[in-house]
């Protein structure tokens, strides 16, 4: 392929809110420039995993690089560097927009900016992108994009003035984004001379190429034969391969500074390519990686157990599978009395995990039982030892702990000013530490709120939905330690301590929380034939108490005519439903009980 | 029409064979009712009457159909079931049971059976359904209460049992069921005791008592789902049950299934070999068959069935092979239905292993939470076993 020059090269991502658009504009981008045909074309060819699709989200980002002949006459390569678009993954964002010069900013005309959006933005403006405004949806009755435009100006402070009007979804003026994409986003800088310098924006594993890592080359050449050093880990590498991705892998001869591509080089585990890493050249190293390198390190953890024991292993190789492309997912074995062998896994947060589990029971066909998720708390003994602790299990006995600190963090809501009110009061709920206000328009506050995060991860989300009707939108991050006065709570069923159902909880809340599971529990829990009493516990003090009654009919009266077939598809139901349980000690507890206990109760 | 006179009884002495031959069941199906109750999910219809000649034709053609696999066997129960049996005049009743007697093997001690409802039977009808050989009549009383029979959607009153009783007696009628059902919106235990009281002084020599289901689809169920339904709570319901059967079986009567009663020698031969798993055969409307390692039923719909054996094919919507476990498993589920339990000695014989052998485990989970008896020689549901059954029986499927 012909070498277009540095200056004909645009390095852009897109920035947009969940549903508005990014994924169809992808599509439409790629159609446009004639990568691809019509034919070609999947729908939405960014999102590979069903699971993504299903979802409307984004979750491991990848790149494409499209060739467009501008009205210049000029023909020019548009490298498009997916974001992922949720919370959890802001550090993988970052390095993808820290790959590119520009970034696209998608605003859905009905709708207006939301808070991940403007999170998004943010880490684009920490990155100097050039920001083009697009507004989209225009198709719509609802649309109003002379506010959203306005909304844009006065809340970020770009000029909104040349924003295209598009329809993804229509394939409505899209060549006037692919225009402003070569008119504003600069052209990448660097010397090919120079001692490489590429930045690892995504990688995953390929059973056939081991690791591939995607890159954005600052300074220098990346060729086929090279000896290359991950900075981080100091491990070297010889370069195998080196390639652009059209619609797919292209192998090409070299990769210079300012092109977007992936490299293989033998690597074994995605854990040695780490997004936002640095690849340098062993025999030419640079003096300086690129800034902004961190390893991520997850936030929630849950236990991930097998319905049935004997699928332990295979749970196991599913987790590897796994983490071979998520270097952020973390595991390793545990034991619970309840539920058997099983593994404490750890994550970026809840959407992670909640992605982790369906993809286990999706792709891995797993039956898996998962636990109330946790936070790592910090627990000082009097003995002045200091523990991690990420299962409420292996928190020491109240007597023993000196001190208990929860992570912290700062949580920006976005909303109608409606809600501000329901807001408010969700997180006084929350325990959450008002800081201030910003009103971005006459309508429209966001709320800046410090709040613990086992608040967050326990049913914030599905709260906040609920008290605004889907209209606000949450972004967080971590602050950092504070003490915290916590206690363990947990629920014995039929007199036993069922340890998968043990939380931490701040004391004011444990009274509230006790009862709560104990009322759903006894919801949830089939009756047997005898009472079963639920108790919620502090300690060896009992703080709530439900009772299942015992069930005194179970029989079918009457065989119908000969009708067996009837009885035993009646029978068979029973014992489907029987398989989904977990025994614990002579009480059968269904699966969904365990996810039960953490649901929002829209009640409360 | 054939002159009406005791051909039944003429044909049966002609043509019963040996007892060594295999026995088999047959259940005839009329799904013809007067109107439909609110707790029935049953085939049946109440505003279909121009097709009963027709069906009647189809029922005929349809054991014409079974003819050659029939002939393998001699049968020794026939069940006319419904609907309602006797919503239909005598003569097709009459007319069926003949062409069966001329074209099939019959052993010695026929039990055949017909449901009949109160208010759809006179002296006329009892007389020929007498004639036809028909030796036991299950009468649908459900409660000798006019408030529950009409909540319930019957069309008979309390003072038409006890006509239909008298007009079988004389009749010469020896082995009269009467169904009873507990549990109703609105019954309490006092309304249970006095409609099995009531049957057992006229003197019933079985009684099937059963509690009510809620099927999906009846007006009941559609009721209790808007909480319209008054119902008793299930420790009273399973009071009426206790009393019932303590009542029962005081003045003699065997309970010998979980809702079945009876005077000694008089339990149901024809229900008897669904729950001993034997073969049997049948024939109608939505009728479901158990024979030669199948199981096989008809359509449901009504045009559908005539339509098909109007051109002589099988009216047969769906079958199931019964290899030897599924066997096991049936054998047990039904067997525990018995009062009297799983024979170890009959189970070793049918399928030569030991029971244990396979629910070793199930048996003693169950011996421990005190839902079965193993007297060594069966294994039978206690009391608080027959109030959970479905917990045993789910244990004993694979």
């Amino acid at each position: 392929m012909e070498k277009i020059k540095q200056e004909n090269i645009r390095n852009f991502s897109i920035i947009a809110h969940i549903d508005h658009g990014k994924s169809t504009l992808a599509d439409r981008l790629i159609e446009k420039t004639g990568m691809l045909t019509s034919r070609e074309m999947q729908e939405q060819v960014l999102d590979n995993m069903e699971l993504e699709r299903e979802r409307g989200i984004t979750i491991k980002l990848k790149a494409v690089r499209l060739v467009y002949k501008a009205k210049d006459g000029n023909e020019y390569i548009l490298n498009l560097i997916d974001t992922p678009g949720h919370v959890d993954f802001t550090y993988e964002v970052s390095r993808s927009l820290a790959a590119c010069e520009g970034a696209i900013l998608v605003v859905d005309s009905t709708q207006g900016i939301e808070a991940q959006t403007l999170a998004n933005v943010y880490l684009a403006l920490d990155e100097d992108l050039e920001i083009v405004p697009v507004i989209n949806k225009i198709d719509l009755p609802s649309a109003r994009p002379d506010e959203v435009k306005k909304e844009i100006e006065d809340i970020i402070g770009i000029d909104c003035e040349n924003a295209p009007l598009i329809s993804a979804k229509d394939g409505l003026n899209i060549e006037d984004v692919l225009e402003a994409i070569v008119k504003y986003v600069p052209a990448p800088k660097g010397d090919p001379k120079a001692p490489l310098k590429a930045l690892i924006f995504d990688s995953y594993y390929d059973s056939y190429k081991g690791v591939v890592c995607y890159v954005r080359i600052f300074e220098g050449t990346l060729k086929p034969g090279m000896e290359i050093k991950i900075m981080s880990t100091g491990k070297t590498y010889e370069v195998q391969e080196v390639g652009i991705n059209t619609s797919k892998h292209v192998s090409v001869d070299k990769l210079e500074a300012g092109d977007v591509g992936y490299v293989t080089a033998s690597i074994k585990n995605v854990k040695d390519a780490r997004v936002g890493d640095t690849i340098t050249d062993k025999n030419n190293p640079t003096k300086e990686a690129l800034p902004g390198y961190k390893k991520v390190v997850p936030m929630v953890y849950c236990g991930i157990y097998p319905a049935e024991g004997e699928d332990f292993n295979s749970v196991r190789e599913a987790l590897e599978k796994l983490q071979v492309n998520d270097a952020s997912l973390v595991f390793e074995p545990e034991t619970s009395a309840a539920l058997g062998f099983g593994f404490r896994c750890g994550f970026l947060g809840l959407l992670h995990m909640e992605i982790v589990q369906e993809r286990l029971e999706r792709e891995f066909d797993l039956n898996i039982v998962t636990t109330a998720p946790s936070v790592i708390y910090r627990v000082t003994k009097t003995t002045g030892e200091v523990l991690e602790i990420q299962n409420p299990s292996n928190l020491p006995p109240a007597t023993e702990i000196a001190s208990m600190q929860e992570p912290i963090v700062t949580a920006n809501i976005m909303t109608p000013s409606d809600y501000v009110g329901a807001i408010m009061e969700l997180c006084q709920n929350k325990r959450g530490k008002f800081l201030n206000m910003e009103y971005l328009e006459e309508k429209r506050v966001v709320l800046h709120y410090e709040m613990p995060l086992n608040e967050v991860i326990y049913d914030f989300f599905d709260a906040l939905k609920s008290k605004t009707r889907g209209y606000a939108s949450l972004d967080y991050e971590l602050k950092g330690y504070e003490e915290s006065e916590l206690v363990k709570l947990d629920i014995l069923i039929n007199g036993e301590l069922v340890d998968a159902f043990s939380l931490i909880v701040h004391k004011d809340k444990a009274y509230e929380r006790g009862r709560s599971i104990a009322e759903r529990l006894k919801d949830v829990i089939p009756r047997h034939q005898f009472a079963i009493p639920i108790q919620a516990a502090i300690g060896s003090k009992i703080i709530a108490r439900e009772t299942i009654r015992a069930l005194r009919k179970d029989v079918l009266a009457k065989c119908y005519g000969g009708d067996i077939t009837r009885k035993k598809k009646l029978l068979e139901k029973q014992k489907e439903g029987k398989k989904r349980m977990r025994q614990i000690g002579s009480v059968e507890v269904p699966q969904e009980a365990f996810l039960t206990v953490l649901k929002y109760d829209e009640n409360k | 029409m054939m002159k009406i006179n005791d051909l039944g009884t003429t044909y049966r002495s002609y043509f019963h064979m040996e007892d060594k031959m295999k026995e088999i069941s047959i259940y005839i199906h009329i799904p013809f009712c007067i109107r439909k109750c609110y707790y029935c999910d049953f085939t049946s219809f109440s505003n279909l009457n121009e097709k009963i000649p027709l069906y009647m034709n189809s029922l005929k053609t349809e054991l014409e159909l079974y003819r050659e696999k029939l002939l393998a066997y001699s049968i020794k129960t026939i069940f006319i079931g419904g609907g309602t049996p006797s919503a239909i005049e005598g003569r097709y009743i009459y007319d069926l049971l003949v062409h069966l007697y001329k074209n099939f093997n019959l052993s010695k001690d026929m039990e055949i059976t017909i449901e009949v409802n109160p208010g759809t039977i006179d002296k006329e009808k009892a007389k020929i359904y007498k004639e036809a050989g028909i030796n036991r009549v299950s009468i649908g009383v459900q409660t000798f209460n006019n408030r529950l029979l009409k909540s319930i959607g019957r069309i008979h009153e309390v003072e038409q049992i006890y006509e239909s009783y008298k007009l079988l007696r004389k009749e010469k009628i020896e082995n009269i069921n009467m169904d009873l059902i507990f549990g109703l919106p609105n019954q309490t235990l006092e309304d249970v005791l006095f409609s099995i009281e009531e049957a057992i002084r006229l003197g019933v020599e079985h009684i099937s008592h059963y509690s009510l289901i809620l099927e999906e689809g009846t007006q009941f169920y559609n009721l209790n789902k808007k909480g319209k339904l008054n119902l008793p709570d299930e420790d009273e319901e399973r009071l009426m049950y206790h009393k019932a059967t303590e009542y029962l079986v005081e003045k003699g009567y065997s309970h010998y299934e979980i809702s079945n009663y009876a005077l000694p020698g008089f339990e149901c031969r024809h229900n008897l070999v669904y729950w001993d798993l034997l073969p049997y055969l049948g024939i109608g409307l939505g009728s479901h068959s158990y024979m030669e390692n199948k199981r096989f039923f008809n359509t449901s719909n009504i045009l559908d069935y005539i339509e098909k054996l109007g051109s002589k094919l099988l009216p047969i919507e769906g079958e199931e092979i019964i290899n030897k476990s599924t066997e096991i498993e049936e054998y047990c589920i039904l067997g525990l239905r018995k009062i009297k339990g799983i024979d170890k000695n009959e189970f070793k014989k049918r399928f030569n292993v030991e029971i244990e052998d396979i629910y070793g485990d199930v048996i003693n989970k169950h011996i421990k939470n005190g839902l079965i008896i193993d007297d060594g020689r069966s294994i039978m549901l206690t009391k608080k076993g027959l109030d959970l059954s479905n917990l045993v029986e789910v244990d004993f499927l694979k």
